[in-house]
């Protein structure tokens, strides 16, 4: 049980430090530090979703960064055609993300293995090519949102505590779906999937049904994450579709310990205040970050939730 | 007489010039044991998988109680009553041994679209695993990884897994591979008992543990079935002696 004790102990720390940290900005005048982890949290929340497929259903999709552009899209290209409401745009951008979950699921599950990486990427690539095209929403440039999501009162984005917190709720009401996903029968079943296809068609489970569905749970999850980017960074471009964006999401799960709850918020809290940090020392940051995920990856098995675990148990 | 559970009629498939099924048909009442032996390569594993559903025949038919099976997939037969153990076993390793038989339980009881309720607390499934784990004489290792669980316990969960789903037929395939001598008997002790529930079809190589359990063998050589019959007929069958040589001994050895 102090195995348990120790990882519980530090997600408990994360998640308050989390919730106190507009307190802590408000008090030191540190704005910059809330709009760091506006972006942590948001890209843990993509990160979380990836981790539904990835850790839980053995689905290595390396596509996910497109739901960050499309969810992205579908509030940029709304707010640009007049329509601001986030009652439109968020439902919007969650359908959209859905519907594309669903067709390219569809394709990518008839295949197995590196097969699935590398048409789950080609689809992503296809993606950032369209959104390349958009010449009306600014093509390679990108696209500006001039007005953030506007839930007529309800909640106001562009106040940066509000918007914090929004992201932040966002995010724990995923964790919550996850956590009670995994558990139910839905969950079971996926994740026996993952565990030994053969054996759960023969006791009666077509596999691709149930990994389609929750492919399509999965990528709608991260749409939202796509809709929360694109009003914090007030901008949506092709770039957030790129592979080097999935592989960040990636990492960043499998950094924090694939198939577990809080993982991925560890995972993206950590890469990307590494990122942060490094990049600030030396503009080769890439050439520090590189070898120590190496380590992470090589020596600590299950990501920083498993050697949490190694370390209450040692 | 009443229609078979199992017919298999004039089944072949072939792997390029060879034959592995030859036009086998055979039958299995309900109620009966019948095993299926035959030396090393005889295609008896072919066979099987094309009963399954992993495997498609080029020709012939496979139908259960009256259903024609032939081209369903897997998971269809197994909703129709079908239940199968693996020759090599094949369990969810990184699952408890309760959890992998509560699945085979989940599969037949309604949908397992439910994204919110948690599936370990339903009262019928649990118990549905707990007694298929009794059944087997595991109810004790009922919470342990199945990846901690030694071979033999295995094979015991790959039998309470396929009774969970409450099959009318159950396909065995060798589940006495592996087992040491005392194992062995406790699980053909363990066949005897559940042969009184359901119908079986046995491939198994341990020959004192097929005649001693079976109804009726059918004896597959080079992918034909060269004799069937109750286990005094076949031990008589001089095409079948000629078949097992190597074994002979073993055939006529056990009284």
């Amino acid at each position: 049980m102090k195995n348990l004790t120790v990882s519980k102990a530090v997600t408990a720390l994360m998640l308050a430090g989390l919730v106190l940290l507009p307190l802590y900005s408000q008090a030191s005048g540190n704005v910059f530090i809330l709009t760091l982890f506006t972006r942590i949290i948001i890209l843990a929340l993509a990160a979380a979703s990836l981790n539904l497929i990835m850790g839980f259903g053995g689905m290595m999709s390396f596509g996910h960064a497109a739901y960050l552009g499309i969810g992205g899209y579908a509030v940029g290209m709304l707010a640009q055609e007049g329509v601001g409401s986030g009652f439109i745009q968020f439902p919007v951008a969650l359908a959209a993300s859905a519907i594309y979950a669903l067709v390219i699921g569809a394709l990518s599950l008839r295949t197995r293995g590196v097969y699935f990486i590398m048409i789950t990427l080609a689809f992503a690539q296809m993606a950032y090519y369209v959104a390349s095209g958009l010449a009306r929403y600014g093509g390679d440039d990108g696209l500006t949102v001039y007005k953030r999501s506007d839930f007529s009162g309800l909640i106001n984005l562009s106040n940066r505590t509000q918007f914090y917190y929004l992201c932040l709720a966002c995010l724990l009401g995923v964790i919550f779906l996850i956590w009670r996903i995994v558990n139910s029968r839905f969950g079971l079943v996926v994740q026996g999937l993952r565990s030994n296809e053969q054996r759960m068609q023969a006791i009666g489970f077509p596999a691709k049904r149930y990994q389609l569905v929750c492919f399509v749970i999965s990528g709608t999850m991260c749409g939202l994450a796509g809709a929360l980017l694109a009003n914090n960074t007030d901008f949506v471009s092709p770039a957030v579709m790129y592979w080097t964006r999935s592989g960040d999401l990636m990492v960043m799960v499998i950094l924090g310990g694939m198939g577990t709850l809080f993982g991925p918020i560890m995972g993206a809290v950590v890469y990307l205040l590494l990122e942060e940090f490094l990049s600030q020392i030396t503009e080769y940051w890439a050439l520090i970050m590189g070898p120590l995920l190496l380590l992470i990856v090589l020596f600590g098995r299950g990501g920083i939730m498993g050697m949490l675990g190694r370390v209450g148990r040692g | 007489m009443a229609e078979p559970l199992l017919r298999v009629e004039k089944l072949v498939r072939r792997f390029g010039g060879i034959i592995a099924t030859d036009n086998v048909s055979l039958d299995v009442a309900a109620g009966e044991l019948h095993a299926i032996i035959g030396p090393n390569g005889a295609g008896k594993t072919t066979l099987i998988s094309q009963l399954t559903g992993h495997l498609a025949p080029h020709s012939g038919s496979v139908s259960l109680a009256g259903r024609d099976i032939t081209y369903l997939p897997a998971y269809r037969r197994c909703a129709l009553g079908l239940a199968r153990s693996f020759q090599i076993t094949s369990l969810l390793l990184d699952f408890t041994a309760a959890d992998n038989v509560a699945l085979a339980a989940q599969a037949h009881a309604g949908t397992s679209f439910r994204f919110f309720a948690n599936a370990r607390k339903e009262r019928p499934l649990r118990d549905a695993a707990h007694a298929a784990l009794d059944r087997v004489g595991l109810a004790h290792r009922a919470d342990v990884l199945v990846s901690k669980l030694s071979h033999g316990e295995r094979r015991q969960i790959e039998l309470a897994v396929a009774l969970a789903s409450k099959p009318k037929l159950l396909l065995l395939d060798e589940p006495m591979a592996g087992l040491g001598v005392t194992e062995s008997q406790g699980m053909v002790k363990l066949l005897q008992e559940l042969r009184k529930e359901v119908s079986i079809v046995l491939v198994e190589h341990d020959m004192p543990a097929v005649f001693a359990l079976a109804d009726r063998i059918s004896v597959l050589v080079y992918g034909r079935v060269i004799a069937s019959g109750d286990p005094a007929a076949i031990r008589a069958n001089e095409d079948v002696k000629r078949a097992y040589l190597g074994d002979q001994h073993v055939v006529t050895h056990h009284g």
